[in-house]
């Protein structure tokens, strides 16, 4: 379910990395908690995105959420196919659902995440509460 | 994201352990633990639209008045006009404060002479028990019933098919707005042709301990139809799409029927009742403001609170907004000076840092073709 190479944040986002660009994105529990995916909001390609800062905006028939950027750097693509397929949020968060790519700005804010194994207890232990 | 609250100090409807067994998301709802979407609102939307869906909605309130002068005392607190009901026939109306504003909506069910049956919203039941207690000189009783009943909404174009089956009634001369006391798999049951969905269909009243039973019959009973079970999300989104009030959203203690478009539940000529003088007054200055229906233009959508804007000017604020699932818009009711909210009128609806293009159109939303 959650791909041991992704990194995540405690926000339910996702990251990527590829040399020094990353992908980021939403986790299944996020879109599970979310349900219907209807609308999302992104940044433009250039802006420069900050560690824990929000970014854009994905939204359920239900509620609005903020997304918040996992690590700095700048925009250097977005998926703009979700403009028209929004639903692809639900149906593939870890792939085609995915939000953004960006160009790392450090990389050491990655050591900031969480692992796959960490993020699912973080989840677990959150839906106990 | 939001997490869960703390479960053990919610109200918990009898049905409660099989929503959770059947894995719905649960909320906090007015204080009450309750399935907010069971297979995802879009799916139960369109199921209610274009086929049934079965809710529990146990957790409104139930409040009975009985004895010779319970017509007078319940005339006398609601805005409606009561003395025309007869038995078997139910009523929209409001239970209204002194200057107006909304204690609560409400449906009255006349059950016989002497014998009426509220049916009030969760969260507001309690006070509006205790209102109609502090308002009544009259030679009646008034009972908290909320705990003897489980609540049922079946509904969408297969509802009556699907009920059909599990009651001898015949549900086909039950008008809408009207109810009959008969039996569901051998149970005494009120079952009215009432709901909250813009859809044909029925709510029912059933003893607590037979709810598990009826609700696990009446899904079994739809499922050629494709039945599925609904949550809030989903009554919410229906009910937004017909433009019918919700009670803390459309309406509440500072809004009069007026202003929410509701003037055809009050009925000025039918005696005295508590907000009439408010309400001739109002009528008789003319209104400031009231309720309009959006719909959006720009790409955005319209969420409860959100500001309006007419004219370059911080004009009124959105009550309910959402994407509608079957008309496939972003729609909203909001409340707009009276001069801005006619159908035509270009507004903005500022969602974020941004001022998105809406226009004020006609209510309700959507309306069944049957």
């Amino acid at each position: 379910m959650y791909p041991e190479e992704y990194r995540y944040t405690e926000e339910h986002e996702w990251v990527e990395v590829d040399g020094d660009q990353a992908t980021i994105g939403i986790t299944h529990h996020a879109q599970d908690q979310l349900g219907d995916v209807v609308f999302v909001e992104l940044p433009k390609v250039g802006i420069q995105l900050h560690a824990t800062i929000s970014f854009g905006t994905v939204e359920s028939v239900k509620a609005v959420s903020d997304i918040y950027a996992p690590v700095g750097g700048e925009v250097v693509e977005i998926n703009e196919s979700l403009v028209d397929a929004p639903e692809k949020l639900n149906e593939d968060p870890h792939g085609d659902g995915w939000l953004i790519k960006i160009r790392l700005s450090d990389k050491n804010e990655l050591k900031n995440l969480q692992t796959a194994e960490e993020y699912q207890k973080y989840i677990a232990a959150e839906s106990e509460s | 994201m939001a997490t869960t609250s703390t479960v053990e100090t919610l109200k918990k409807t009898p049905l409660n352990a099989i929503h959770r067994a059947a894995g719905a998301r649960m909320v906090d709802f007015g204080g009450w633990d309750m399935p907010v979407e069971c297979s995802g609102i879009i799916a139960e939307h369109m199921a209610v639209r274009t086929g049934v869906g079965l809710f529990d909605v146990s957790h409104m309130g139930e409040i009975e008045v009985r004895g010779p002068q319970a017509l007078e005392l319940v005339n006398y607190v609601t805005s409606n006009n009561v003395a025309v009901l007869v038995d078997g026939q139910a009523q929209y109306s409001g239970l209204l404060y002194p200057n107006g504003g909304f204690v609560d909506d409400i449906l009255v069910h006349r059950i016989a002479s002497g014998h009426y049956f509220l049916c009030v919203n969760a969260s507001n039941q309690d006070k509006d028990f205790e209102w109609i207690i502090s308002q009544n000189s009259f030679d009646a009783e008034v009972e908290f019933a909320g705990p003897n009943y489980v609540q049922l909404a079946i509904q969408g174009p297969k509802a009556l098919e699907t009920l059909s089956k599990l009651t001898a009634t015949d549900l086909a001369k039950i008008r809408y707005y009207w109810f009959e006391r008969g039996e569901v798999l051998g149970v005494p049951a009120i079952i009215a042709r009432t709901g909250y969905t813009g859809e044909d269909g029925f709510e029912i009243y059933v003893p607590p301990e037979e709810g598990e039973r009826i609700w696990a019959a009446v899904a079994e009973a739809g499922r050629e139809f494709g039945l599925i079970l609904c949550g809030l999300g989903a009554r919410n989104t229906l009910r937004l799409e017909s433009a019918m009030s919700l009670y803390g959203h459309e309406i509440d203690g500072r809004v009069t029927p007026y202003e929410a478009r509701l003037g055809w539940i009050v009925k000025l000529d039918k005696g005295d009742f508590i907000g009439r003088d408010a309400l001739v007054k109002q009528k008789e200055s003319g209104l400031a403001r009231r309720l309009a229906g959006l719909e959006m233009r720009g790409r955005g959508i319209a969420r409860d609170g959100y500001r309006v804007w007419a004219g370059s000017q911080d004009a009124g604020w959105v009550t309910s907004g959402s994407p509608a699932p079957f008309l496939q818009k972003n729609i909203a009711l909001c409340m707009l000076p009276m001069a801005a909210s006619h159908p035509g009128q270009k507004v903005e609806v500022a969602v974020r840092q941004r001022l998105v293009e809406a226009e004020v159109v006609p209510t309700p939303f959507y309306s069944r073709k049957n």
